[in-house]
Parts: C-alpha cells; sequence; structure tokens
C-alpha cells in the first residue's frame, strides 16, 4: 500500500476546485530569492543498503573527547535505565495525548513530571514542557507582558550575563511582537548584575527582569535583592535556572521575599543526552494566579463518575486549538519524549541523587578551577562563587588553544571572544560528576603544554 | 426560553447593556449566550482605566466547553471590572443580568457604539439562532 494518500488524479481535482494551476503554485508567495533550488551535499535518494554504509562510516568519525564545555548543556551520568524506559513503545511512540481514554500511563507520567519541576522551582504550577531553555524565555516574556497588567511598555530588561542565545531566541520570537528586551551590563570585575545598572530604571515603567542563576558566567547572581528590586516597582520577575543547581541552590520560588512570578530553564541536564546541540526541553512553572496566562499543556488530576483517580488534559482554553489567535502561544504542544525521559531520571536519582550530582559537580569545577589558574598564563575572570563552571583568562588568543587541545581529545571550554568581546582571552569551562580527578590532571598538564608551546613558538 | 429583560440593551454578539444613573454603561453577557456556554470556570475582566473601542474584544468568559471573547458595545473608558468574577465565576451563569456584571464603561460622548437591539429585536434573533 503506498503512504502518499493522494493519486495524481485526487491532486489535479484539489487544485482544479481551488483554481490553482499546480502545487508549486501553492508556494508563489514565498520570494524566489528566499527559495531553496537544491541542497547541496544532499543526495537525491539513497536505498536502505547505502543509507546504513553512509551512517555506519559517519559514525566511525564520532570521537569521544573529554568535554569541559557547558556553556547551557551539560554532560551528566545517565543512567542505563532511563533511555531503556523512554525508549519503550507505550513512550516512544506515543502521539499527543488528547484522547484522555487512550492516553492515562502517558498524561500521569506528564502530571509526575509536573509535579517533581514544580517541586524542584519552588513554583505552584508547571506546565507539560516546551521547546528548549530559549524559547521557554521568549514564552516566558510574551506571558509576562500578558500577566503584568499593569505594565504597558513591554519593555523587559535582560542582563548580559543571560545565555547569549537565549537572549538572541527571544528578540527573534518575541521581537516583532513589540517586545522590547533591553541589556543591563555586569559588574566587570564580578560577572553579576551589577545593582547600580537598575537605578537609571528607577520610576520607569518595565514589565519584566529576566535573571539567570546561575549565570551563563556560571556566577551567583544576588537574586533576592534583584527579586525584591524588581517587585517593589511592580515589575514581574522570570528566572532562568539550571535544573541540576537547585539541588544546591535556593529555588526561584523562594528568591526574596515572594519569589519569582514564572522560572524557566532547559531541561538537558536531567537526563537528556547533549546530541551535538538538541533536541533538548524546557521547562516553565508560575504562581497559580498566573496560570491561565502560561502556553502550554497542562495535565490535571481528577475523578471520573465513579470517583476513581484520572489524568487529563486541563486549561486548554488558553491553547491554540481552542482560542485560535488569541491563544497564550503558537506552540501549545511540549516536548514530550524528552520530558519523558526527565521525568524517568529524576524518580531514578530522587532527591539526593541530584543534590549528589550537583555538589559533585561543584566540587569538580572547584578543583578544574584551582589546577587550571595554576598554569602560567592563567588566571580567574571574576572573584566570587560559582556553581559548576566558570570563566578563566588566557594571556593568548583562545581559538588557538582549543584547537590544540582538540587535537589532543580535549574540549577545553567555550571561547567567549564572540560574545564577550570585552573580556579579551577568556574561556568558558565546567566540569560535571562525570570528570575524575584523572581528567581534570590530564586536561590541567595538556594546557600547560599547549600555552608553554605557543610562547616558544 | 431564557430571559431578555424589557429594560435592557443587546447586541447581536449576546451581550447586554444597563445604563447606570450616573451614565456609565453596565455590560454583561446575555442569559441565553451563558446557557449556550454552559458552566463558567473562569472571567477575565478589563481593568478600571483601560480604553475600549466598540467592537473590541474587552473580557473573556470560559466554560467547561468553550472560551469566548466578550466585545465591547461602546467606545469608552472602563470604570470597573467586577471583581467578584475572578473567585465566583458562576455568578454569570446564576445571575446573568445583576451580579454576573462583567464592566462598566463611561462612554465617550457621541462615540461610535454597536448596534444595540431592543429586547424584542434580540428575542427575534435568538429565535433565529435556534434557541
Amino acid at each position: 500500500m503506498a503512504f502518499i494518500p493522494h493519486t495524481p488524479a485526487d491532486v489535479e481535482a484539489m487544485l482544479a476546485a481551488i483554481g490553482v494551476p499546480s502545487i508549486e503554485a501553492l508556494f508563489d508567495e514565498i520570494p524566489a530569492s528566499l527559495r531553496v533550488k537544491s541542497l547541496a551535499g544532499i543526495p537525491d535518494e539513497l536505498n536502505e543498503m547505502e543509507i546504513g554504509r553512509l551512517m555506519s562510516e559517519r559514525a566511525r568519525l564520532d570521537g569521544r573527547p573529554l568535554c569541559f564545555i557547558g556553556a547551557g548543556a551539560y554532560e551528566h551520568h545517565i543512567p542505563a535505565a532511563v533511555w531503556a524506559i523512554t525508549t519503550r513503545g507505550e513512550f516512544y511512540s506515543a502521539y499527543t495525548p488528547y484522547q484522555a481514554e487512550a492516553s492515562q500511563g502517558t498524561l500521569q507520567l506528564i502530571y509526575e513530571y509536573q509535579t517533581m519541576i514544580a517541586s524542584l522551582t519552588g513554583m505552584q504550577v508547571s506546565n507539560a514542557s516546551v521547546y528548549d531553555g530559549a524559547s521557554a524565555v521568549a514564552e516566558a516574556s510574551l506571558m509576562a507582558v500578558r500577566a503584568n497588567r499593569k505594565s504597558k511598555s513591554q519593555r523587559i530588561l535582560v542582563p548580559t550575563t543571560v545565555h547569549p542565545h537565549y537572549r538572541k531566541v527571544a528578540v527573534a520570537a518575541a521581537g516583532n511582537q513589540g517586545l522590547r528586551f533591553e541589556e543591563i551590563p555586569y559588574s566587570p570585575g564580578e560577572g553579576v548584575i551589577a545593582p547600580t545598572s537598575l537605578a537609571r530604571y528607577e520610576g520607569e515603567d518595565i514589565t519584566a527582569l529576566v535573571i539567570q542563576q546561575p549565570n551563563f558566567f556560571g556566577r551567583l547572581e544576588d537574586v533576592d535583592a534583584l527579586t525584591d528590586w524588581a517587585h517593589a516597582r511592580g515589575i514581574m520577575v522570570i528566572a532562568v535556572v539550571n535544573p541540576t543547581s537547585l539541588a544546591l541552590l535556593k529555588p526561584p520560588g523562594s528568591w526574596g521575599s515572594k519569589g519569582v512570578d514564572i522560572a524557566v530553564g532547559d531541561g538537558q541536564p536531567l537526563g537528556v543526552p547533549m546530541s551535538s546541540g538538541g533536541p533538548y526541553f524546557g521547562f516553565m512553572t508560575t504562581r497559580m494566579e498566573y496560570v491561565r496566562q502560561m502556553p502550554g499543556r497542562i495535565v490535571g488530576r481528577t475523578v471520573d463518575l465513579n470517583g476513581r483517580e484520572g489524568f487529563t488534559l486541563t486549561l486548554q482554553a488558553r491553547e491554540q486549538h481552542i482560542r485560535r489567535a488569541k491563544a497564550t502561544s503558537n506552540i501549545c504542544t511540549n516536548q514530550g519524549l524528552l520530558m519523558t525521559a526527565a521525568t524517568i531520571y529524576m524518580s531514578l536519582m530522587g532527591a539526593e541523587g541530584l543534590e549528589r550530582t550537583a555538589a559533585a559537580s561543584h566540587a569538580r569545577t572547584r578543583e578544574l578551577l584551582t589546577a587550571l589558574t595554576r598554569l602560567k598564563g592563567v588566571r580567574p575572570a571574576f572573584q566570587g562563587p560559582v556553581f559548576h563552571e566558570s570563566v578563566v583568562l588566557l594571556d593568548r588568543p583562545v581559538a588557538p588553544v582549543l584547537k590544540s587541545l582538540a587535537s589532543r581529545g580535549i574540549l577545553g571550554g567555550l571561547d567567549l571572544s564572540e560574545y564577550y568581546p570585552e573580556l579579551g582571552h577568556a574561556l568558558l569551562v565546567c566540569a560535571t560528576e562525570t570528570k575524575t580527578a584523572a581528567d581534570i590532571e590530564k586536561y590541567a598538564a595538556a594546557l600547560g603544554e599547549v600555552m608553554q608551546a605557543a610562547r616558544a613558538a | 426560553m431564557s430571559k431578555v429583560p424589557a429594560d435592557l440593551k443587546y447586541t447581536k454578539t449576546h451581550e447586554w447593556l444597563r445604563t447606570l444613573p450616573d451614565g456609565t454603561i453596565e455590560v454583561g453577557i446575555t442569559d441565553h449566550a451563558q446557557h449556550a456556554l454552559g458552566d463558567l470556570v473562569f472571567v477575565e475582566v478589563p481593568e478600571a482605566g483601560r480604553a475600549v473601542k466598540a467592537g473590541e474584544p474587552c473580557a473573556v468568559v470560559e466554560s467547561v466547553k468553550a472560551a469566548s471573547d466578550v466585545y465591547s458595545p461602546v467606545t469608552g473608558e472602563v470604570t470597573a471590572g467586577n471583581p467578584k468574577l475572578a473567585s465566583e465565576p458562576e455568578v454569570v451563569n446564576t445571575d446573568a443580568y445583576g451580579g454576573g456584571w462583567l464592566m462598566r464603561v463611561r462612554p465617550v460622548a457621541g462615540g461610535p457604539a454597536a448596534e444595540l437591539l431592543t429586547a424584542a429585536e434580540y428575542e427575534k434573533l435568538q429565535h433565529e439562532e435556534g434557541d
């Protein structure tokens, strides 16, 4: 049986009915300059045998480098059971759980996910996940504009200590909807939001303030003071947090005297492999009073006619299949499979396991920083506490150093010169619980050699 | 047959209007509308001070079946949104023409207004829509 449901005659009939000469003509409104004629390097078709061979050749090119890059995606140990369970057919192939009578397992899992994420962030309600951390920031900004009814400005303050990609995605996704994202500089020696930089917004109409904790540099912001400063001025607070860090740090629901209004983040550290950059998933939580302004799915627990417990999608009137153009978002789906993995990861790790992972990552990072800054030509960029990431400054350009390290099988960190040129030769490094003392020693020794060779050259 | 008080004005989009002694206009949804929506679970009303235009969505009523916009029948400034509905949306079901009012608007003098119907005309409209 053909998988294409329409015969050429069907297609002809449909085109004739709407008075269009060809399928191609349906795409007329896309300017020719934006159309791709052919994809370079992509063959028209390969059969199963050919594609199998190509992919196994490609797979052989994969290395297992020693990775010290974080910057938004973190290498954590994922217990084997996580993906063994996640890839069971019941989870792996299940589509959207609109039919509650056929989806109780999926719905209950989402409900458990929401409960765990709400408990981890200290917030009252979580949705069923969104695409990723970056799009979660964009959605949170749009949500703040809807929820902060006293503010008319649609101005969102975003410190430059927020992940550069998140800032870019927020502008791309929400900038054309009237939102204005205004950057706040960080304190040069400290790598955190400078309280003095907020003074200039005194008395102005601001909709929301975004605070990332730990921030992109791995540093810890003074979240209590920032949250209270914003709330005292009618500004909503959007927290961007790393879920692993919440096992050690104060959850956003407890920041300041009343907690943040919206907390989001990327869920990748919870059982999702780095996979060359995705797919990951984003999480999104808020206070109950704003739940109807939160986009995306929410699963609720209820009882059926006979009083038996059951699970169902709830508050759907916020979603696009009901409210059409008035929906809270044009993305009302969730990142089902990755959220499933995260739920299983969290349930296997438990609160204690997550805390141990966070503590070990913090300890490994401190060891890494001690080992690296002991080297000639390497010094810390900022003073003050970090979680599992930090910035070091080299006495020479970072890119060639990273290239030499890569040839030794070490991914030495992220070169920040593209994102923060003012920092000079800055390198963002990270160590999680997956790094041993020997790994750290190996990295420090290699960096020392590479730097010395560069000086000698 | 749903109730259609004779002393009110109506819109084709199922809002009712009552002119209060101070000249402001109280707006709600009709008994017919609440009945069609079913049990309301959430009502979002505009804040005082908001400028509304005739025909513009100004409130949201959400029931177990659907969510609908409520359109302002007049152009003016909102003087009050019904604060009670945040915690008791069901009042719109039980008392659509009284405690279930949604907002009060001070109309702009001579400003545009939606086409208003008398009670008799609105009853006729309901018949046509198959009530």
